[in-house]
């Protein structure tokens, strides 16, 4: 897959993409009227849902977060031509990071001593899970693609084993952990606005969502100004080329796929340390599927997939206010829309191509040779 | 003697119910990725049929009638695989992707517009379902020991589609290795070039495998909501595409092979059902989730090359262009 270079650069990353997210809100708004109800009082709903009501924005913002962790990992694992499918399993091991560094070390160290080996925890424990798959396609050949589906059910099977038997808190029903201590946990922003005296409404909004706005500086910078991610960029262009020049494909893909396990890791602060206070079953709630519909239509930067988390952050809370306002359409209209997202955006990615490719040389002749 | 071999009939037969769709669905995967197509989306296409399988029954009062619906909202959607990624040139693994994200979402959105029971389909009464049959002369061999009891409860007593998913083996072996149209299906997916220098179309062979695929998917969606259960439960393939895709790779893209990949792996359900709570001797309690991870694991270390090597097809998952 490349991007044409028949037509300038703004039509193909900037009016394509969006011709393509139109396509596929098109047909969701089809589909809804399909089954007797009005798109545009839907959208009208969500968006209100999303952004109108007190601490709208805030949970709009949270779920945000999510994705941007879930959608740097899989982008990542794109620049090196690798598909991390794997996402929600390496989020559901980065809790089990989270909480067994908190079980372990919260009634001994101070509460932000803790929260910090916990944030830790959830990348190497994410990026563990990332690893593996990594080491069985470099050295073993084995297909990421196939290997990373099947840890995100070995993930599965794994957390609800030690939940249910082992971390459970003693004398509980519901396959939770104990509280973390009070003092661990990242602090939520309409407390701080509390503290700093300002009135915000009440949202699991929290300090994640600071952390990654960094990670995303930080996910640029390390891409396209690092010797390392320019290897990356490399063997994702031409894996030949990369061996010709030196790149240790091997040792590169497993750095990639730890780094990217990692990512998806991070959800597990943002959920676990900033909302839940402990570890319970079924956190990720598909957050990391959601990454690769994020990564592809961000197109793999970080400033994308900002714009795109944003828009399936609304679309998560917004969706959830369906339920209330419709007989016959839920909030999982939304994975509906999210499923032609990937569609339009990912597998149609280049269908209007031609088309526009088409139009353009028709109006203005052909732009390499202009 | 005789007594304490109940436990294994009852096991036996209970693998037999739970593998089927397994089967089903990996023959479609070996239908597709012979071809050349990554089929990620058996799981959307299971989850789709079945939900459409028990609506047009519900709806029409006919299973037949259901099987058929099932079996065109499958193709439908291998269709809208075929022209992301076999005309478009879109990447397979994305496609299959959101097809099963399209069917979770699009499932439970319709089952909840249609029926506004949650997303379920309402229940189905006996006549509305493939009911196990019976086979013949049972009482007289009844008397046999073992043999009887293992005929009477693990061969015969299931339904339609728990014979049609063996007899889906068999064709699907017979088709891909002793007919033309196989000759030329594998050929696709290991060297498209080479088929194409012949004047045949790869993308006429390749949408030919995928519509096959498409249609033993809808087999396996009807198996769960018309057949083995009695209507439709929200997200009621519960990955079993993803363990029929491991069935596949296991069993090495081969019919015959696969098909005991997918009893192992039904096995190791019915198992792992059957030992929970259970006391073993020397071993204690084993966790069902031991069992429900062992098929993933054990693909895993396949793939790893630690128990022999299994190998796709050569052009899988590679768009095919004509000029080049």
């Amino acid at each position: 897959m490349s991007d044409s270079n028949i037509i300038p650069k703004w039509l193909s990353v900037g009016v394509i993409p969006l011709l393509n997210l139109l396509l596929a809100f098109c047909v969701s708004g089809l589909f809804i009227f399909f089954i007797g109800e009005n798109p545009f009082k839907a959208i009208s709903v969500m968006i209100k849902g999303a952004f109108y009501y007190p601490g709208a924005i805030g949970y709009t913002l949270y779920y945000t977060t999510n994705f941007i962790f879930t959608g740097l990992a899989v982008a990542l694992a794109f620049h090196a031509r690798l598909f991390n499918i794997g996402g929600e399993g390496q989020a559901y091991i980065g809790g089990l990071g989270v909480g067994l560094t908190c079980l372990i070390f919260d009634q001994y160290l101070a509460g932000f001593l803790v929260t910090i080996l916990a944030i830790l925890g959830s990348v190497i424990f994410g990026a563990v899970w990332g690893i593996i798959p990594g080491y069985l396609q470099a050295k073993r050949g084995s297909h990421i693609v196939i290997t990373t589906i099947m840890f995100n059910f070995i993930a599965a099977a794994l957390m609800v084993y030690l939940l249910v038997n082992v971390i459970i808190e003693p004398g509980q029903m519901s396959p939770e952990t104990r509280d973390f201590a009070s003092g661990v946990g990242l602090v939520q922003i309409h407390m701080l606005a509390k503290y700093l005296g300002l009135n915000m409404a009440m949202s699991p909004l929290n300090l994640s969502f600071g952390i990654a706005l960094i990670v995303s500086v930080g996910f640029w910078f390390l891409v396209w100004r690092t010797k390392f991610g320019y290897e990356v960029r490399s063997l994702g262009h031409s894996e030949t080329a990369a061996i010709y020049a030196g790149i240790k494909v091997s040792y590169t893909i497993i750095i990639v796929m730890a780094i990217s396990g990692g990512l998806a890791g991070l959800v597990a602060i943002n959920e676990l340390l900033g909302v839940h206070n402990k570890l319970l079953l079924g956190f990720t709630a598909g957050y990391g599927f959601t990454g690769i519909a994020v990564a592809l239509m961000g197109r793999n930067h970080p400033f994308g997939i900002f714009l795109a988390s944003l828009l399936f952050g609304a679309l998560y809370q917004g969706g959830t206010e369906l339920d209330f306002e419709f007989s016959s359409i839920t909030r999982e209209m939304v994975l509906l829309i999210q499923g032609l997202i990937i569609l339009f955006s990912g597998a149609l990615a280049y269908m209007l191509n031609p088309l526009v490719e088409n139009i353009y040389i028709k109006y203005y002749g052909n732009y390499n040779n202009a | 003697m005789l007594e304490s071999l109940q436990p294994i009939i009852s096991l036996l037969d209970s693998t037999i119910r739970i593998s089927t769709p397994l089967i089903f669905c990996a023959m479609a995967g070996i239908f597709s990725e012979r071809s050349g197509i990554i089929d990620i989306g058996l799981e959307g296409k299971m989850l789709l049929s079945a939900f459409v399988a028990a609506t047009a029954t519900f709806l029409t009062g006919s299973p037949i009638l259901g099987l058929f619906a099932a079996i065109l909202a499958s193709c439908s959607a291998s269709l809208i695989h075929g022209f992301a990624c076999i005309t478009n040139k879109g990447d397979q693994v994305i496609s299959g992707l959101a097809i099963n994200i399209l069917a979770s979402g699009l499932t439970i959105t319709l089952g909840i517009a249609l029926f506004s029971r949650g997303g379920q389909t309402p229940p189905l009464g006996a006549e509305q379902r493939f009911m196990p049959i019976e086979f013949p002369f049972l009482d007289q061999i009844s008397f046999v020991p073992v043999l009887g009891d293992l005929f009477a409860e693990v061969i015969s007593g299931h339904n339609l589609l728990v014979y049609l998913s063996i007899l889906a083996v068999f064709f699907t072996y017979y088709v891909i290795f002793k007919t033309r149209f196989g000759l030329r299906l594998r050929a696709v997916g290991e060297k498209p070039e080479a088929v194409d220098t012949a004047g045949i179309s790869v993308f006429k062979m390749r949408y030919q495998s995928i519509l096959i695929a498409g249609m033993l998917c809808g087999l396996a969606g009807a198996y769960l909501s018309i057949a083995h259960g009695a209507g439709f439960g929200r997200e009621m393939s519960a990955g079993k595409g993803y363990i029929a895709l491991a069935a596949m790779i296991f069993g090495k893209w081969n019919p015959i092979p696969t098909l005991f990949a997918c009893l192992l792996f039904g096995f190791l359900e019915a198992l792992g059902v059957r030992l929970e709570g259970v006391e073993l001797l020397w071993i204690g309690e084993v966790p069902v989730q031991i069992m429900q991870a062992l098929p993933y694991v054990l693909t895993v270390v396949l793939l790893a090359g630690f128990i022999g090597k299994a190998k796709a097809p050569g052009a899988i998952g590679v768009p095919y262009s004509k000029e080049g």
